[in-house]
């Protein structure tokens, strides 16, 4: 079984978003950047799956060297190979279209990516991935077992959960639940060592270009401050909630 | 030429979501000059679309459209799409929508914009307004295809009623193969899902233990909420994966958003920012909660929560 994640490197959840360039690009000024939430537990279950049933892990990245510490991260959770390709990652159909290209050169039985990141929030990679390579593709992905060839997943949705049943090879949008916060992996001293001998290898972009273009960020306007209600004038709040913010 | 809607249903009936989208679709219609056409899959009835302004019902048909797929559904609406020579195609951002429309995108060569919260600001190029960042910012994204498929955010631009007399027809499609398949769905049954809230009554740790839910479920029960929770609820157990909104759970994006017992971590707000109202009930003052929220309560969830119980009945019966 080969296992490809597709990691996205992304600001800490508790950065500051500003924008610089005329709002034009991601203020990176003190930012420290993460692995994708959705990604890393993706790759955590990857790394089960390697532990368990002698799965290969590849993670891929799209991106300039900045990303490489990320990678390096992925590789001390236990990855063993790690892939960046060379290029701005302009929009999800253009990363799509690289890792798509990396796929059809290494065919690969099992891709992973989380459902969405959270800077971008796009939710498309992993399903253009499957589109463009006619592979099957279940995301919002909680759990998933593989067994002679076939794959069992659990599939969130709206209310409850679906159970599927699939081949390979097979497209997962991985979030939370595929493994639980508490089986994430803290690299130790003994996997960062290891990391650092680990092959990166960085290629080239394949040609593609990307089918949308962000004009320019903005943040939301400011919120007003909170209005406090005692806790003893309950008629208050009904009353603000249906005169002035007009909800219930 | 004409705008494709995918509209969504569930037992025969159409989901909430289809009324909205249904409505962004007329007013986008209405903007690019062409009619607005649904599409279906097996709901013989389609004349509820009638009251949003759609000109247009095709209900596809075939065994394969009983259960949901995503690689058969989307195949059958680039089926369609291309027919009409559509250059705009718009989903909601259900589960199931947000799961089909990259499949859809690569069907119809067509750039997929997700989290969409208005109507296009120009259409040539299509330039739409999105969140981003989780919410904690906006971007304007400008198109370089010439066919697009809008996902629009729930709750982002409302039921908008406008009379039409849609004209019904039903079509077979082929079928996409597919080596999936579905062996069980267990969904909660009679419950409003957090997707499809207007309302959603949230609980934290400050509730103290899955015994004490009964106060959240009267609450939420007297406003026809969806009730949620937070990550460490969820994590120890007190409510399914299913409930957690918050970064890493769903995404709530709701008129109105109750938190009781709830800090107001910034994973967990950072999931419910899109929500129009927020109202937070919690004893720490200092919780960061209050910042975030429209109108709060410093008090305790057990005192306050069957006050206002009691209270809102009284207002609803009136």
């Amino acid at each position: 079984m080969k296992i490809l994640v597709c990691i996205s490197n992304v600001p800490d959840t508790t950065s500051k978003i500003n924008f610089v360039d005329s709002n034009t690009k991601f203020d990176t000024q003190g930012v420290q950047f993460i692995i994708n939430p959705n990604d890393e537990f993706g790759l955590t279950r990857a790394v089960w799956f390697q532990q368990k049933q002698q799965a290969e892990v590849t993670v891929l990245t799209v991106g300039d060297a900045s990303c490489e510490p990320t990678l390096r991260k992925c590789l001390a959770i236990g990855a063993d190979k790690a892939i960046r390709v060379d290029a701005d990652p302009t929009d999800g159909y253009f990363v799509a279209k690289q890792i798509a290209a990396v796929c059809e050169k290494e065919s690969y039985d099992l891709i992973i990516a989380g459902r969405e990141s959270i800077d971008h929030n796009g939710a498309m990679v992993p399903g253009l991935v499957a589109g463009m390579l006619d592979y099957e593709y279940i995301t919002n992905c909680i759990s998933l077992e593989i067994e002679n060839d076939q794959a069992t997943a659990a599939r969130e949705i709206d209310g409850g959960k679906e159970i599927v049943s699939s081949g390979f090879p097979l497209v997962i949008g991985a979030q939370k639940g595929l493994v639980e916060e508490s089986d994430l992996i803290i690299p130790n001293m003994r996997g960062i060592m290891q990391a650092r001998k680990k092959f990166l290898e960085v290629m080239a972009a394949t040609d593609a270009v990307a089918s949308s273009t962000v004009v320019s960020f903005d943040k939301p306007a400011p919120k007003g401050e909170v209005k406090l209600i005692d806790a003893d004038d309950i008629d208050t709040l009904i009353d603000l909630l249906h005169n002035e913010a007009k909800v219930i | 030429m004409a705008v494709i809607i995918y509209t969504e249903t569930e037992n025969g009936s159409f989901k909430k979501v289809a009324f909205e989208i249904a409505s962004y679709g007329k007013a986008l219609a209405d903007q690019v000059g062409q009619k607005l056409v649904a599409v279906t899959f097996n709901q013989e009835d389609g004349s509820a679309l009638g009251t949003y302004g759609v000109d247009e019902v095709v209900n596809i048909t075939g065994a394969f459209t009983s259960s949901f797929s995503a690689k058969k559904y989307a195949a059958a609406l680039a089926q369609i799409a291309s027919e009409k020579e559509a250059s705009l195609v718009v989903v909601s951002s259900s589960a199931n929508s947000k799961y089909l429309a990259p499949l859809l995108a690569v069907k119809l060569a067509a750039a997929y914009t997700s989290n969409v919260i208005a109507l296009p600001e120009s259409t040539e190029p299509l330039t739409l307004k999105r969140t981003c960042y989780t919410s904690k910012a906006l971007s304007i994204v400008s198109s370089n295809q010439p066919i697009n498929i809008i996902g629009l955010s729930s709750n982002a631009f409302g039921i908008i009623e406008t009379q039409s007399s849609p004209s019904q027809s039903s079509v077979a499609v082929e079928e996409a193969t597919s080596s999936m398949q579905v062996s069980s769905v267990e969904k909660v049954t009679g419950v409003i899902t957090i997707a499809d809230a207007d309302v959603v009554v949230s609980g934290g740790r400050g509730l103290k233990g899955p015994e004490n839910w009964y106060l959240i479920e009267d609450l939420a029960a007297t406003l026809g909420a969806a009730t949620a929770c937070s990550k460490p609820v969820s994590d120890m157990g007190w409510r399914p994966h299913s409930e957690h909104v918050g970064q890493t759970g769903k995404p709530v994006a709701s008129n109105l958003y109750i938190a009781i017992g709830v800090s107001g971590a910034i994973q967990h707000l950072a999931g419910i920012n899109s929500s129009k109202v927020k109202v937070v009930i919690n004893i720490d003052p200092e919780a960061p909660f209050f910042k975030a929220a429209d109108y709060g309560i410093v008090g305790d969830a057990f005192e306050v929560l069957p006050k206002l119980i009691e209270k809102l009945k009284a207002f609803k019966a009136a």
